[in-house]
């Protein structure tokens, strides 16, 4: 098959035409992959120096329409690539030396492969007559990285460089998306005479991911989601990267079917509307755990069934057939049976199912599930004791909340408790505006992520909601944010301790807190003020408002710190391998018992 | 159960790493593993045995299909096959025995392939059973050594 280049990175680099105008022109091999990322349509880097990635950066030194950002960490590198990608939904593109330069990216690439993220990442290694020798910074780079890759490349041959680069770029943003590293010998990028080719399309026979789903089975879930009495639509990621937001809009409102979202698919339908239960799983929304529990149709699109969303897996929504749109067929069936399954494009496949219901006059036929679901809503709300004395990360977030529906606004989390507070108090209106690593859970995205997202959109606003402990992981990266004049807002939430073990220590390991509590924390208002950034220090409960209003009018980047007491927990919460009914921490608004 | 899985490949280096890594992180053993040239010069073939159940199977055979150096995987268990396997057994035998061993390999269709003072190597090839059968019966001679090369299977007509 032939697969047209298509999208963005085509048409921008080579306005509409995919023949590149460098074709069949001379150069060395690093030119060669410099000028093939310009015709792939990046137009920004994030990466670091190295030996042997002198060549490909001296060819970079030329370049006028690639920006680099010289990171202080190869692993935020990834992550704000990473972030880039998740709020524009273009490949970010990351470049670094061999050896260590490339082993810090691998945290970096795991968390972009666990969410399905495109990044191209370039590493440089020695050279070719010297691989598998140990020399002085040599890793075996796509060994290191074979089982978090969508793929890899160790490029052995100049003349491929530029194909290898199309080729990364079609495979990382088509299909699935996912991370593809490209290794590049030394001596390759040295090597001059080589004659450009960028392939007007990219040829893989063995790569044809499947977008339009089979009609038949979108006949049959058309009819599933008429006749079903309990119906819920589970939608995760993959609906932001297929861009099926107005498509799952569309379809929930016409049958009037409630959503539930994962931490992933935040912001794929508007969080305002009655028919979004919020987040599921073990920190999830009550309405949307128990809509699951009592479902008789669960539509599953662009979602994995991970076990932070389903709990123990047998009993996730125990009485209900399932149909399960993905583009990935091995995740359809490998941790839920599917009864009817579709692989393919959500968009596209929701597009014909939405079709498919506008044949027949179809009205919506779940008032009374969606009464028991809306009185679920109304009795079990996110909520907490309001207290005086100190300052409750809940009461934050909802200022946040309020105080950033004024204009654009980008949020990236870190990973702990904060994020789940960010999931559960935040409300997301709009897809790639709540920037998350949910499967890998990597502590550190944050900030390096709101880089990346910042860079993307100079104008938003761009929030990176954090802990002490992830904040301190990659912190160094304040120092490229205000380098590069980015107007980054950090809100630290600082209990002074690694707040979700503590919380799983207190509550299932009786109070033992073994190497939780953190000694020695820096007084982060001056660290950041060392860091060039602005910092605001919350003492007095009382100015937390105007606080964080002056904060947020920084006009450069600006830190707000905020001390919580370690008191504070997440609620509710599923136990791990347990179900909705074993919460702990349920909000009862007027309740029966036993619901 | 063992199961035959039969994948077609880009002859390139590393792809063998990318599906026995796939294969391992699942927590499973290889039982065996036959990898060669086809008539395709572009492809290579590898003819894969492994002890896991249908749905470990099927995951991994989705799993595999997404490598992008995979063409095609099919499990072979179920489908009309001829599977063979090729093994050199290294027997003790003294100059009295050499009689008898090498009846039996004519038995089984085998060949001597190496005569030494004390030794007799018998090639055979076959199905798992016949390979097993004669295994037992040279025990009793005493089996110094035994390579095997693994299944190779391909569907019938």
């Amino acid at each position: 098959m032939w697969c047209k280049l298509t999208g963005v990175y085509a048409d921008e680099a080579k306005g509409g035409s995919t023949v590149s105008e460098h074709n069949g022109k001379k150069m060395t091999g690093a030119q060669c992959l410099i000028t093939a990322l310009e015709d792939a349509g990046v137009e920004t880097i994030f990466g670091y120096p190295g030996g042997h990635a002198l060549a490909l950066y001296d060819a970079l030194y030329d370049s006028e329409k690639l920006t680099h950002v010289l990171v202080r960490h190869e692993q935020a590198a990834v992550h704000a690539a990473d972030g880039y990608a998740r709020a524009t939904g273009k490949v970010g593109c990351v470049l670094v030396t061999s050896g260590p330069g490339a082993t810090n990216t691998v945290t970096g690439i795991a968390t972009a492969c666990m969410d399905s993220i495109p990044v191209v990442i370039i590493t440089g290694q020695v050279p070719t007559v010297v691989l598998g020798s140990d020399a002085f910074q040599e890793s075996d780079m796509t060994g290191v990285t074979l089982p978090i890759v969508k793929h890899s490349y160790l490029v052995k041959d100049a003349s491929e460089l530029a194909s290898t680069v199309a080729q990364a770029f079609h495979i990382a943003s088509t299909g699935r998306p996912g991370p593809v590293v490209i290794d590049v010998p030394s001596d390759l990028a040295r090597k001059s005479g080589v004659v450009y080719k960028y392939p007007d399309e990219v040829k893989l026979q063995s790569y044809k991911p499947t977008y339009k789903g089979n009609a038949r089975q979108v006949k049959q879930v058309a009819r599933a989601l008429r006749t079903a009495k309990r119906p819920v639509i589970y939608a995760g990621g993959g609906i932001i990267s297929s861009g099926a937001s107005k498509e799952l809009a569309q379809l929930s409102e016409m049958l009037r079917i409630p959503v539930a979202t994962t931490l992933e698919g935040k912001g794929c339908y508007p969080e305002d509307s009655e028919l979004n239960l919020g987040m599921l799983g073990m920190h999830g929304s009550t309405a949307a755990n128990f809509a699951l529990r009592d479902a008789d149709f669960v539509f599953a699109i662009g979602t994995r069934f991970s076990d932070r969303s389903t709990g123990r897996p047998g009993a996730f929504a125990p009485h209900a057939r399932v149909a399960h749109i993905d583009i990935d067929p091995a995740e359809i069936g490998k941790n839920r049976k599917a009864d009817i399954p579709i692989v393919g494009d959500a968009k596209t496949v929701l597009a014909a199912i939405v079709g498919e219901l506008k044949k027949e006059d179809v009205k919506p036929a779940t008032e009374a599930w969606l009464t028991q679901v809306l009185t679920w809503v109304r009795e079990h709300p996110f909520a907490y004791e309001p207290c005086e004395d100190h300052v409750q990360p809940q009461r934050v977030l909802e200022l946040l909340d309020a105080m950033t529906n004024d204009r654009d606004t980008i949020i990236t989390t870190d990973v702990g408790q904060h994020q789940m507070w960010a999931s559960q108090y935040l409300h997301t209106d709009r897809p790639r505006t709540f920037l998350s690593s949910g499967g890998a859970g990597t502590m550190g995205f944050g900030l390096p992520a709101a880089m990346g997202a910042q860079i993307a959109f100079p104008k938003s606003r761009v929030v990176c909601i954090t802990g002490d402990g992830s904040l301190q992981m990659n912190i160094q990266e304040m120092a490229t944010i205000h380098g590069n004049k980015l107007p980054v807002k950090v809100l630290l939430l600082d209990n002074n301790c690694l707040g979700m073990v503590h919380q799983m220590q207190e509550l299932f390991l009786e109070g033992r807190y073994s190497e939780t509590d953190f000694f020695g924390n820096p007084d982060f208002a001056m660290l950041a003020r060392a860091f060039g950034w602005s910092a605001f220090e919350l003492e007095n409960p009382q100015e937390l408002e105007s606080m964080m209003h002056a904060w947020l009018d920084e006009e450069g980047p600006s830190l707000l710190w905020i001390k919580i007491p370690v008191s504070e927990d997440v609620f509710p919460m599923i136990p791990e391998g347990k179900t909705v009914d074993d919460a702990i921490g349920i909000t009862n608004v007027g309740a029966k018992e036993g619901e | 159960m063992s199961r035959i899985l039969s994948i077609w490949v880009d002859n390139k280096p590393g792809v063998l790493a990318r599906i026995a890594g796939l294969v391992s992180r699942r927590g499973f053993n290889i039982e065996s593993l036959a990898v060669s040239d086809t008539e395709d010069t572009t492809r290579s073939h590898v003819t894969m045995v492994v002890d896991a159940d249908e749905i470990i199977v099927e995951q991994v055979t989705k799993q595999l299909n997404k490598l992008i150096n995979v063409y095609k995987v099919s499990d072979l268990t179920d489908a009309d096959h001829i599977d063979r396997e090729l093994v050199l057994f290294k027997v003790s035998a003294e100059a009295a025995q050499r009689g008898e061993i090498i009846e039996l390999a004519s038995i089984f269709r085998a060949r001597i392939v190496d005569v030494a003072a004390n030794t007799l190597t018998v090639e055979a090839t076959g199905t798992t059973d016949k390979l097993e059968a004669m295994e037992n019966l040279l025990d009793a001679y005493g089996i110094k050594e035994i390579i095997r090369s693994g299944k190779i299977a391909i569907p019938r007509g």
